[in-house]
């Protein structure tokens, strides 16, 4: 049988949506640039528009964890492995401005000679490269390794974290190559001959950062949208099934999987200059579940819900911290067993099951009424609805 | 060299086993219900403080009672950590069976809070639990009795949830004015607690050149009777062929008449307890503090998915080889052995320290999936890849 392609109709409806919502992005970009800042200047907060601009760093890798947990179905609790590559490239590439000279923390072990692998971080392209194809590589291998075995669900959760550790202990150790536990600094290093620990540079990666974010999002939802993002949300649902109709799940959920790790090294790199430090300590493992449970908070399979999520329990995070610091892990305990048991889809989730009809409610001061009113007030309609939901309580 | 050699073996044992320990109940529990319990290790460090406080307890009884107390504090901590367990499953877990990531999530939670909770617990913050859980579930309790509870249940818990929060609050603050430091002064704090071996686990035993600490041998001795105790439990005992059968097929068991409910709960504060006995032995080895449990769950969760689940002897295995092998490579014996060949020594000499030995191993565990990636022993069967 003879099958031609036909080419797909021009759809003028999709087209609409679409450039309403990049309009929408655009004016959310330009909020975070010009007003928000500004606002929080003004108010007297201006070291809030440092941690804005950390938290959308960290709303980066919540859409990487949001295409792989919310949409793909693969929990990985090793993102700070990621983050820490992509991080570590740059701070590197810092330590060794203006001119490429041995970093200071050399001395220290007696080390006199850059090590090799240090070497080619001393180009701008490269790193700027490296942050992103390094996670990536790594994902890509590990991913591999470990789908092509259908090794999958809690199985690779836990194989993610062992890989967090083993990256964790061999940054924390290695002393003589990476500084170890001191970890490497950055708001002292010079870029493009300012010190990047100033404010106008400082301005220039928050800019940075928001534009990065918008592109993120762009990105996440051109891989969530259409067929790719169709398959990704069946391997999610019913991974056998998917292979029995002649896919090759492996394939996309490494291609998947790399695509989070990669914006995962673009968040690290981000947020490293905006903090000054990178240390092993974000290869801690808390600090990687903590990346979910922003994700959960949002609500899963939203690309919005995932932004949301992050800058709303960060700021949650930052001002109880500063308050009250011994309540942050229990609250933070209770986020987690909350989000799972009463709010599995997260604030966007509720939002789309229950929080319209609320709002109509509140507005109207009435419900709803979902079928006739006959039926309604029928006793044996009634009855039968009533022992539906006692069966279903009881099961 | 030989001798080298076999300290080696018996040390890496030694650590086989506490690691068997821990992985015990978190592999019958997997291997049960699917789910990872995230809360395992601070579960061990549960069991760990309280063997601290029933130290405590029989310092003050003084003499021959306190060489004896580690025996009950086995039993105390064993109890504790299962009736713990048995609370999480029936208030948390049970809602989530068949979806085990958002499980491990919510255990994850339990554990932060559980830390938390060891670092500041004093008597306002009990006095405030307890009245909280009092007024909440007493009225909840309460008004179950009315037939048109259904309907308002969603409004009896926000109205109730915030009041009776409000109340244990302000009795807190209150009880905390009036009485000051005698309430309010954390039982142990963030820092870490010692426990104290009775005189005769300490010293060793000399074997050839080298020691073996009477708390290893406890250890290891601990170690198998557990182990034995598990599966005569498992093999022997009516609700150890239940448990069995849930494990190899629920619904069937269900059909069958099985309360596999009941049969989870069990499980579960099995599971639990035996971590509290874990922990127990681990507070033996060193100071013990809100972070302990975090030091063990990969290295536990590595035992489980090595060993395959739903058989004991795979974990045992993979706890031994596991131990050993990465003593013998972190401690350096094996860079020792291999001093001859010149490359492979410096190889293996990068390895030797106990941080960059787990690396290594880890990276072997990868590499032992790909042959075998259920597990040394896969449960059979048509229903495993579901």
């Amino acid at each position: 049988m003879d099958i031609t392609a036909t080419k797909p109709r021009f759809d003028w409806q999709k087209r609409r949506f679409l450039l309403i919502e990049g309009a929408i992005v655009l004016v959310f970009v330009l909020l975070l640039i010009f007003v928000i800042p500004q606002f929080l200047v003004s108010i007297g907060q201006a070291f809030r528009v440092n941690l804005l601009g950390r938290y959308l760093a960290l709303a980066i890798v919540a859409l990487g964890i949001d295409i792989i947990w919310g949409y793909t179905g693969i929990l990985s609790l090793g993102h700070g492995l990621f983050f820490a590559l992509g991080g570590y490239a740059l701070a590197m590439y810092l330590q060794l401005q203006p001119n490429g000279q041995l970093p200071d923390f050399f001395s220290l072990y007696g080390v006199t000679e850059l090590p090799a692998f240090w070497q080619p971080f001393s180009s701008l392209p490269f790193t700027i490269f490296a942050a992103v194809a390094i996670p990536t590589i790594v994902a890509a291998v590990l991913g591999y390794l470990v789908f092509r075995n259908r090794i999958r669900g809690v199985y690779f959760a836990i194989l993610t974290q062992a890989a967090l550790i083993v990256f964790f202990n061999l940054f924390n150790g290695q002393q003589k190559l990476i500084n170890g536990t001191n970890g490497l600094k950055t708001d002292t290093a010079t870029i493009f001959g300012q010190p990047a620990g100033s404010a106008a540079v400082q301005w220039s990666f928050y800019v940075l950062t928001v534009v990065l974010l918008a592109g993120a999002y762009a990105l996440c939802r051109w891989l969530t949208s259409g067929r790719l993002g169709r398959l990704l949300i069946a391997i999610r649902d019913d991974e056998p099934r998917v292979r029995f109709t002649g896919y090759n799940p492996t394939a996309f959920k490494v291609l998947v999987f790399a695509a989070s790790a990669g914006l995962a090294g673009v968040a690290g790199a981000l947020y490293t200059v905006q903090s000054g430090i990178i240390t092993p300590k974000v290869m801690d493992i808390a600090f990687s579940i903590e990346m979910v449970i922003w994700v959960a908070v949002g609500g899963r399979a939203s690309l919005v819900g995932a932004i949301l999520g992050t800058l709303v329990v960060n700021f949650a995070k930052s001002f109880l911290s500063e308050k009250f610091p011994e309540v942050w892990l229990f609250f933070q305990g209770a986020l987690f067993l909350i989000v799972v048991m009463v709010l599995p889809g997260g604030l966007i989730g509720w939002l789309r099951t229950h929080g319209l009809d609320y709002s109509r409610t509140l507005l109207r001061g009435k419900q709803r009424v979902t079928t006739y009113p006959s039926l309604e007030e029928d006793p044996d309609v009634e009855y039968e609805r009533q022992d539906l939901t006692n069966r279903k309580s009881d099961g | 060299m030989l001798s080298g050699l076999l300290d080696g073996i018996f040390s890496g044992i030694s650590i086989g086993s506490v690691l068997l320990l821990a992985a015990l109940g978190l592999a019958i529990v997997f291997g049960l219900m699917g789910v990872i319990n995230m809360a395992h290790g601070e579960l061990m460090m549960l069991g760990a403080y309280t063997t601290f406080m029933v130290q405590n307890v029989f310092k003050s009884f003084g003499g021959a009672w306190f060489e004896l107390y580690i025996f009950f504090a086995l039993i105390a901590a064993f109890v504790v950590t299962a009736l713990f367990g048995l609370v999480l499953e029936r208030g948390v877990i049970r809602y989530l069976y068949g979806r085990p990531l958002e499980t491990l999530l919510a255990t994850w939670g339990v554990s932060l809070i559980l830390q938390q909770f060891v670092r500041s617990v004093s008597w306002v913050l009990v006095i405030g639990i307890v009245l909280f859980c009092l007024l909440f579930f007493g009225a909840l309790k309460l008004l179950s009795r009315r037939p048109d509870f259904d309907r308002i249940r969603n409004w009896v818990i926000a109205i109730m949830l915030p009041l009776s929060a409000a109340i244990a609050l302000v009795t807190g603050i209150v009880v905390g004015q009036v009485y000051k430091l005698t309430v309010t002064k954390p039982w142990f704090g963030a820092q870490n607690v010692d426990v104290t071996a009775p005189k005769w686990l300490r010293g060793g035993l000399p074997i050839g050149g080298f020691q073996l600490s009477y708390v290893r041998i406890f250890i290891m001795v601990l170690t198998i009777a557990c182990v034995v105790a598990i599966y005569l439990f498992l093999n022997r005992s009516t609700w150890g062929l239940r448990m069995r059968s849930v494990t190899q097929n629920r619904s069937m068991s269900a059909c069958l008449g099985i309360p596999t409910q009941k049969v989870d709960a069990l499980t579960f504060a099995i599971g639990s307890g035996l971590a509290g006995i874990a922990g127990c032995a681990v507070s033996l080895l060193g100071s013990v503090g809100p972070n302990t449990g975090q030091n063990y769950i990969v290295d536990t969760f590595m035992v489980v998915v090595v060993g395959g689940v739903g058989k004991l002897v795979g974990s045992i295995v993979a706890a031994l080889v596991i131990g050993t092998t990465t003593y013998l490579i972190g401690s350096g014996v094996l860079a020792n052995l291999l001093a001859p060949i010149q490359p492979l020594a410096d190889f293996f000499t990068f390895f030797a320290t106990t941080s960059m030995a787990k690396v290594l191993v880890f990276a072997l565990i990868i590499v032992f999936l790909q042959f075998r990636p259920a597990g040394l022993f896969p449960q059979k069967g048509r229903t495993v890849d579901a």
